[in-house]
């Protein structure tokens, strides 16, 4: 593994667990500790705890901070409460993603955004260039440490340890409280699927905080689960994964994510060519595939009609709670409709794949 | 970590058992290990040629695939036909039920380019310590920032 790869601040508890650990996006991370389905089923039946303190942190404040974000994002921040978290998309001029974030209103007029951890520097100077003096732009994401505790059991596991109350924090909201006597910012959001949460606390906190719910969950089931599990988890929700599904030329219209694309609100970077992409249509279509022999799609497998290239296979796995091979592709809008039988291009053999409504899995 | 003995190795981490002319291949302990739970299997069809060197199937575990080289050239004569529905099979008995393809081997000396279990174990061993020392050098590293700071 090469010397440069960074370390979140539970390397040494990931190493004694026993876990298998990997380059994700230059950082040394476990993709897995007993096995991807183990840790899978774990979450969608019990609980699984997630280290995810490779992602970045960034916040923005200050009098122009939300005209700020709105114009350089596709949802509407306007909407934000103090307490409450978004989905978003940050765009560049041609309405492709820069990156999908979480952005969190925590004052009246500061904002903290969550991004991938492959963007994170990216995201940062793209924010940072574009900030006018009435606007900071802070990179924290060395301050914290970002733990994910997800599954139907992480109400039960996590209320005994804190003061706050769980049942107000609804999903896509947050709170400040203790957790184990560790400072948090406890947020009813996550990517697998299920309820949970995801607990941001200082980085010296993270491998106390790690342990503490590790122990305390025990008895519910809580296991440590990778990045193995977790693409898994969000493929089966169709949730996008940057660099997969997104990237800097796709737009959210073609990712399917019109429900996060507020064309009528204030005007924001590449709005033009979604207005034009929305009256005339897009070229291709985000799609779910379900196979309909062995094989399993893989990342850019090329997908024909008849013999003619129609598209790519972006993510695919096998799916452990349905138990059948999925995948997400982009395919020419005329050959996007449910139903539709395509073939996949699976090294030497081509197999046949039906479009599915998304997402595979409703909890 | 277990290496039968009686059995040939190769450095992509399949293992052989020679009956006379027929070859019997499947994949280590160590590879089913480092691949984790497998869910999917490609195997050739019984009568085809397989290559020394060449990829002649491919198995699955969720997050990846990854070619299986052939030890030896041949002739397939079976398949283990549980495989395609069962791929687990491999990592809970890699050297017994676990079985992929049995062939007719075309030529006897590529045997020897193949290891013997002490020297498997030695090469896999070896395979660990360099993991091990990419942690030191790491660690080492980190070391020489801290001094910097």
């Amino acid at each position: 593994m090469a010397a440069t790869l960074k370390r979140t601040p539970l390397y040494s508890a990931h190493r004694r667990a026993g876990a298998k650990l990997v380059d994700f996006a230059g950082w040394e991370m476990p993709v897995q500790y007993q096995g991807v389905i183990d840790e899978h089923l774990a979450v969608r039946r019990r609980a699984g705890l997630f280290d995810v303190s490779h992602m970045g942190e960034i916040e923005v404040r200050g009098a122009g901070a939300l005209e700020f974000c709105q114009g350089l994002s596709a949802n509407d921040v306007g909407r934000l409460e103090i307490f409450q978290a978004q989905y978003n998309l940050l765009l560049n001029e041609r309405g492709g993603v820069v990156d999908d974030v979480i952005i969190y209103r925590v004052k009246a007029d500061a904002y903290f955004i969550c991004v991938n951890a492959s963007n994170s520097d990216k995201d940062f100077a793209w924010l940072s260039e574009r900030a006018r003096s009435d606007v900071e732009v802070e990179n924290q994401s060395a301050l914290y440490g970002q733990l994910a505790l997800q599954g139907p059991a992480a109400v039960k596991i996590l209320a005994p340890l804190t003061a706050a109350r769980l049942d107000e924090i609804k999903s896509f909201h947050f709170a400040f409280a203790d957790v184990a006597t560790i400072r948090c910012m406890i947020a009813r959001t996550g990517y697998t699927g299920e309820d949970g949460f995801e607990l941001y606390c200082h980085a010296d906190h993270a491998e106390r905080l790690w342990d503490i719910l590790l122990t305390a969950g025990a008895p519910d089931g809580l296991v440590p689960v990778g990045l193995g599990a977790r693409d898994t988890l969000r493929l089966e929700k169709a949730f996008p994964l940057y660099g997969h599904e997104l990237d800097d030329s796709t737009t959210p219209l073609e990712a399917g994510l019109a429900w996060v694309t507020k064309l009528a609100k204030p005007a924001f970077l590449g709005r033009e060519i979604l207005l034009k992409q929305k009256s005339e249509g897009v070229a291709r279509k985000l799609v779910g595939l379900e196979m309909l022999a062995p094989g399993i799609a893989r990342s850019d497998y090329p997908l024909k009609k008849n013999g003619r290239p129609v598209g790519r296979v972006t993510s695919g796995t096998m799916s452990p709670s349905l138990e059948k091979t999925i995948a997400l592709a982009y395919v020419e809008s005329a050959e996007a409709a449910i139903d539709n039988v395509i073939d996949v291009e699976i090294r030497r053999r081509t197999v046949p794949a039906r479009i599915v409504a998304l997402p595979f899995y409703r909890r | 970590m277990e290496f039968p003995e009686g059995l040939k190795y190769s450095k992509e981490h399949e293992w052989v058992l020679v009956e006379g002319n027929t070859a019997t291949i499947g994949i280590t302990e160590f590879a089913q290990a480092e691949l984790g739970d497998l869910v999917f299997v490609e195997l050739p069809e019984v009568g085809e040629k397989i290559v020394k060197d060449d990829p002649f199937g491919a198995v699955e575990s969720v997050k990846a695939v990854s070619d299986i080289y052939a030890p030896v050239s041949g002739m397939v004569l079976e398949i283990n036909d549980v495989l395609p529905d069962n791929p687990e099979t491999i990592n809970d008995d890699p050297y017994g039920d676990g079985w992929m393809i049995r062939v007719k081997l075309s030529d006897q000396d590529d045997l020897k380019d193949l290891m013997d279990e002490d020297e498997y174990g030695e090469y896999v061993a070896q395979q660990k310590d360099d993991d091990d020392d990419d942690e030191d050098e790491d660690d080492e590293s980190e070391e020489e920032e801290d001094e910097e700071k």
